[in-house]
């Protein structure tokens, strides 16, 4: 599996265990926010939870305008 | 009183420690109501003192410590006054919060902020006050004061300043960007990181430790380390009074609360 491929799956999966949603409802083109129904509070626990995960540092403008998941792995592969 | 229950904030006093607690929906937003409860606490301080040696301040809310000022009271008030008057009305506020995170900042007690979540801005600034911070995973920091046109108003420069190194200081303030835990303990911010959940367990334990030690030992040991930085949290205000008459910050404010944008919080 691709480095970038495996990074989305971590993410969904994370996502979807945290947040309480089906692994199986979530496309990695899809809006996160609808997806998962969460709101900005939510958001900046998922954005922590991301950090700890893949041990990176994610400033919050770099994610502004991020809204589906393949972006946000994009995102944070530039980190790792 | 060494018990209170109000909508906003509650304490009781259990051997020897104080807990101030937060509570009020949807993050511990510092408005009015809080403030008054704030002042309350402030005035009850030196007769708890005399029963106690630590302050721990946690929230009992899932979603975070605190998430700072409270904007949209703050925009819907200004925008029923004259400029000057608001710009009045902003300046007693921030005297206000001040003198309340100043009598915490100089208490003799040994305080603790334990945090978790959303510590933004006077959340931030209210961890800041107290002497240690410890921070479950979750706990997230940062000044967003500067997208709406402003800068901290209760005390965090200067107090972040006295605690840090300059470069951090600029970080978070001029990127306005977040740390999470582990950024904030490498930074010297956070004094422990425990798992989700465990903040204010730490925080007890530690409460419990500094019981066993001399109190006036450790009252002079905060005197000698700890000054209040009287002078820039008075500069601060006026900064902050000043930046508060620019038409970036009314733009800033409006676009905050009346933003449908799932990423409000993000600066």
């Amino acid at each position: 599996m691709p480095m970038t491929d495996q990074t989305l799956d971590e993410i969904m999966n994370l996502a979807a265990a945290h947040f309480k949603v089906p692994r199986e409802n979530l496309s990695p083109d899809e809006d996160f926010f609808k997806a998962l129904g969460i709101d900005s509070l939510q958001t900046l626990d998922l954005l922590t939870r991301l950090e700890h995960h893949f041990r990176v540092e994610l400033p919050d403008y770099e994610l502004q305008g991020v809204s589906d998941f393949r972006t946000l792995a994009a995102k944070i592969q530039a980190r790792l | 009183m060494d018990k209170f229950n109000g909508q906003a904030i509650s304490w009781t006093v259990q051997a020897g420690v104080i807990e101030l607690s937060l509570h009020r929906s949807p993050c511990n937003e510092l408005g009015s109501l809080s403030l008054q409860e704030l002042e309350d606490f402030a005035g009850s301080l030196s007769q708890l003192e005399s029963s106690a040696h630590a302050l721990i301040i946690y929230s009992e809310l899932k979603s975070g410590f605190c998430a700072g000022a409270d904007l949209r009271e703050l925009y819907e008030r200004s925008q029923k006054l004259e400029k000057k008057e608001a710009v009045r009305g902003v300046r007693d506020f921030l005297e206000r919060i001040h003198r309340v995170l100043n009598a915490i900042d100089a208490s003799p007690l040994t305080t603790i902020a334990a945090v978790h979540g959303v510590t933004f801005g006077g959340g931030f600034e209210l961890a800041l006050a107290c002497d240690l911070i410890l921070a479950d995973r979750t706990a997230r920091f940062c000044f967003p004061e500067l997208r709406l046109g402003l800068i901290p108003g209760f005390g965090g420069i200067p107090r972040l300043k006295r605690d840090l190194g300059n470069s951090v200081v600029r970080d978070l303030l001029l990127t306005g960007r977040s740390f999470n835990s582990t950024k904030a303990q490498q930074v010297g911010l956070v004094s422990q990181v425990v798992a989700e959940g465990e903040a204010l367990r730490a925080a007890r334990a530690t409460a419990a430790q500094l019981g066993k030690f001399d109190r006036e030992t450790a009252i002079a040991a905060k005197q000698f380390i700890k000054p209040i930085p009287d002078e820039e949290l008075q500069r601060e205000i006026d900064i902050f009074c000043d930046l508060f008459t620019k038409p970036a910050v009314e733009a800033g404010l409006k676009k905050f609360v009346e933003s449908t944008d799932a990423q409000p919080y993000l600066p």
